[in-house]
């Protein structure tokens, strides 16, 4: 019973920290057809942005609260730099192209973003801390629950999720510029011939995009060692999440966490050698099952 | 004469919307049928269930006196029915020649499945020049395919459906999109193609001019059903036909 | 039979390779080695290239390859070379014979995603597999080939013969398929799958049979690359090594098999200098030559070669 509760609060805590990963992929493939993986390099450079700021925050020895504050400001700066400088410089060339030839250029760009992490960074890993061992982490402290004790920072990946997927639902739905986005998603050209303009929907919801990966980024290097070559390690597992979900749905990304979640939580309890393979299976018999996801409209042909 | 292709009480309708009422026909062999209606009068969904692209909701269809209501597109193309396309399906990186000789390359490949009249008896390289001549396309032989112009485009879109050597050729609006004074070039090369093959054709048309004068037999489709069957002068002169088909064409 | 040009060139480079061997020195042997390797399991996304997919799993057959042929030498102790080849090529064949059977219905991103699910759930299996090393992965070293017991200098050069030969066998028999009619289906395919099913060929069934022979392609390269290194271990299916092969196709083009194999030898030559000169920039030039040749040589290096074609 015990553990099966500790399933659950896993799970759920690792759900909410995929949905902020993957969440911003799905918006991007939804509206500009593009499956990013620089999206992976993004997340990376939330979370080495929010060493340094944190570092420096710490170093001034302002209090160590305030360091939430770097890291929401590290996601900020970077979605709000690397957003705009990718989908300005590079992307919009690329808009109409097949959607495989996009994925490529993603890759590339993911392979120079590596290279500028490292180049910026350094290669060696790097910890959020001040001179004293401070974390963000260790500020809030923990709870105890049914005789396990969790952090209290849990609690705030859940709350950023459930606040993003809250946020992200109201202004698609209940927002003028929601609507209008939504009718892009729907037919691009139809959008453009009635007025609206698609460039700047893009650049608006690519920035978006790249600011959520970098929310993901920065929120999760307080819980681990940053290290070069994290941002290939998320990215599959964001693909696995918003593949399960269908590509382009936002309720399909939440679901998909939730399912990638669940089963890497009960894996990592009950059978702890299935971990990986268990998340990888799951996207595959889902691929085999759906191939366009457990969220997607059917699409036909004509002659 | 005989029959060589028989639709008995098709059906098809998708959602509320019925594309096809109780279809009832036979066609002769070496005849030649114009399909005509206004659009979404049920033309296009008849090729399409005649050569496998949809299934019929009830109802079948006969080949030479084998049931192929449930074959797929490639098996009825094997057994020798084959189509053209009012959009041209063409392979777009690859020259005229080339693409004429994936079909030729299918062909002279063929296992047992395919019917014995559509073999190859020459040369895949002589088959190809065969088909460039028959259509006039020698001059674009090494031109790529994606940049013809579109009168040119139909034409090797026809010639593709040809070189697998069907018995029955389907047409589906052969002269859209195609200037006026081409239409008749065009349908000429078609139908000599036709003639020396011993091609039965149905096609679809919309330019009743080109009906008239290449058809022996028309079928009036409107709202799925057929509402007229025979030959040219007397269908056209129909009193459904002008009202429903020629009012709304011209 | 009549040879076409590309034929004689491989015939005649197979045997200067050959022959020059006692002159190459080491460095060279290994960075021919590595290249032709790579250049074989390129030879296969080439293939599936034209067909019109692109696999972002690829390492799962290389990576099955290699592990295949470690299995002979550790499990079974007959560290025999062509033994070892052959297990590569069986375990990817069959493997990818069922696969196929499902991924010959995708296309595009779908076709990518689902080779890439696949490639990771071998990834997540091998790093927690202690009998096979985990993440360490274990070393291999063949002694013979078809029984013949080879060391020291016979070992390198029976390497290099093997490596070298199979290589080159690969690229003839694949260029002879690729000029027979049913390998020009391939492009039929990609251009338009709906002509190619009404002129009476089976999209599915092609694109079945191309997807297992690139896979036996990538299982010959993976045993190749374990015979050549003697060390395998499961970064060889995580998804940066499928990427790598990849971005290798796109750099070589699809215009002819030499292409993946002097793309390769260009890959692994850059990689050597940039690994020794600038380790921290090598993925940045690896990025920004991809994005050159996307944008400006969509047919790869291989269509700088073309341009003397005939219009």
């Amino acid at each position: 019973m015990n553990q099966l509760f500790a399933v659950l609060i896993d799970g759920i805590v690792y759900a909410s920290w995929l949905f902020i990963i993957a969440v911003g992929l799905t918006l991007i493939y939804g509206v500009m057809k593009i499956l990013n993986i620089a999206h992976g390099s993004l997340y990376a450079l939330g979370a080495f942005t929010a060493v340094s700021f944190c570092s420096a925050w710490f170093n001034h020895n302002y209090a160590a609260a305030g360091s939430f504050a770097m890291l929401a400001a590290a996601a900020v700066v970077v979605g709000l730099i690397f957003g705009p400088l990718i989908e300005r410089g590079l992307l919009r060339f690329m808009y109409g192209k097949d959607e495989v030839v996009l994925v490529l250029v993603t890759y590339a760009l993911f392979l120079i973003l590596e290279d500028v992490i490292k180049l910026v960074w350094g290669v060696d890993p790097l910890l959020v801390q001040g001179p004293n061992g401070e974390t963000p982490y260790s500020v809030l402290g923990n709870f105890e629950a049914s005789g396990l004790s969790y952090p209290y920072y849990n609690l705030v990946l859940v709350g950023v999720a459930v606040a993003t997927g809250a946020a992200l639902t109201w202004v698609l739905t209940r927002t003028r510029n929601g609507k209008l986005l939504i009718a892009v998603i729907h037919d691009r050209e139809m959008s453009a011939a009635m007025g609206i303009d698609v460039g700047r929907t893009y650049f608006v919801t690519f920035t978006v995009g790249a600011m959520l990966a970098a929310v993901g980024g920065a929120l999760t290097a307080p819980t681990v060692s940053v290290v070069t070559g994290m941002g290939a390690e998320v990215i599959v597992m964001a693909f696995a999440v918003v593949v399960i979900g269908g590509l382009g749905s936002l309720p399909g990304a939440a679901l998909g966490a939730f399912i990638v979640g669940m089963v890497r939580a009960a894996s990592i309890h009950y059978k702890p050698e299935l971990e990986l393979f268990s998340v990888y299976l799951v996207m595959a018999v889902v691929l085999i099952v759906r191939p366009k996801g457990l969220f997607s409209g059917a699409e036909v042909r004509k002659i | 004469m005989a029959t060589i292709l028989h639709a008995k009480g098709l059906n098809k309708s998708f959602g509320a919307v019925t594309a096809a009422n109780d279809i009832n026909v036979a066609v002769e062999q070496d005849s030649v049928v114009g399909l005509i209606g206004s659009n979404g009068a049920g033309k296009t969904t008849f090729i399409n269930m005649v050569t496998g692209y949809l299934k019929p909701t009830t109802g079948s269809i006969h080949f030479e006196g084998r049931d192929i209501t449930s074959l797929k597109p490639r098996q009825i193309t094997q057994l020798g029915i084959c189509r053209s396309f009012q959009i041209p399906q063409l392979y777009n990186t690859m020259t005229v020649a080339e693409n004429l000789m994936v079909g030729v390359g299918i062909v002279a490949s063929s296992g047992a499945r395919w019917a014995k009249s559509n073999r190859l008896d020459v040369a895949p390289e002589q088959a190809v020049e065969a088909m460039l001549e028959q259509f006039g396309l020698g001059d674009y032989r090494n031109r790529q395919s994606g940049l013809l112009p579109e009168g040119t485009r139909k034409l090797l879109d026809i010639a593709m459906a040809m070189v697998v050597r069907p018995r029955i050729l389907l047409l589906d609006e052969p002269t859209s999109g195609v200037s006026a004074d081409e239409k008749f070039v065009l349908m000429d090369r078609v139908m000599a193609a036709v003639r020396e093959g011993k091609v039965t054709v149905l096609f679809v048309e919309h330019d009743m001019e080109v009906v008239e004068r290449y058809t022996h037999r028309i079928l009036a489709f409107y709202e799925g059903r057929i509402i007229a069957d025979g030959e040219p002068a007397k269908v056209l002169d129909d009193v459904e036909v002008r009202k429903y088909v020629i009012g709304e064409a011209h | 039979m009549k040879l076409d040009r590309t034929s004689i060139a491989i015939v005649v480079i197979t045997v200067a390779l050959l022959a020059a061997a006692p002159a190459l020195p080491r460095w060279a042997m290994s960075l021919l080695n590595v290249s032709l390797c790579y250049g074989t399991v390129v030879l296969g996304m080439m293939l599936l290239m034209r067909t019109g997919l692109v696999s972002f799993g690829h390492g799962l057959y290389y990576c099955l390859g290699a592990y295949a042929a470690g299995t002979v030498d550790q499990m079974l102790k007959i560290p025999d070379m062509a033994l070892m080849v052959l297990a590569g090529a069986a375990a990817t064949g069959i493997v990818a014979a069922i696969l196929g059977l499902l991924l010959a219905r995708y296309r595009d991103i779908f076709f990518a995603m689902l080779s890439l699910a696949f490639s990771m759930i071998l990834y997540g299996l091998l790093v927690k597999s202690s009998a096979l090393g985990s993440t360490d992965g274990f070393n291999i070293s063949a002694k013979s080939i078809f029984g013949i017991a080879v060391v020291d200098n016979a070992h390198r050069y029976a390497t290099f013969g093997i490596t070298v030969v199979l290589t080159m066998l690969s690229a003839f028999l694949l260029n002879r398929y690729l000029r027979s009619h049913r390998g020009r289906l391939a492009e039929a395919i990609r251009d338009n799958e709906l002509r190619v099913e009404y002129m009476g060929a089976s999209v599915r069934t092609t694109i079945h049979l191309h997807y297992v022979i690139s896979a036996v392609l990538a299982g010959i390269g993976g045993a190749l690359m374990a015979i050549n290194i003697g060390h395998i271990d499961p970064e060889m299916t995580y998804w940066p090594q499928s990427g790598e092969f990849v971005f290798i196709a796109i750099l070589s083009g699809t215009g002819n098999v030499f292409a993946p194999i002097g793309g390769a030898l260009v890959f692994e030559t850059i990689r050597s200098f940039a690994y020794e000169y600038s380790p921290n920039t090598w993925q940045m030039v690896l990025g920004i030559t991809m994005l050159i040749v996307m944008i400006f040589l969509p047919g790869g290096l291989w269509s700088l070669l073309q341009r003397r074609k005939p219009a």
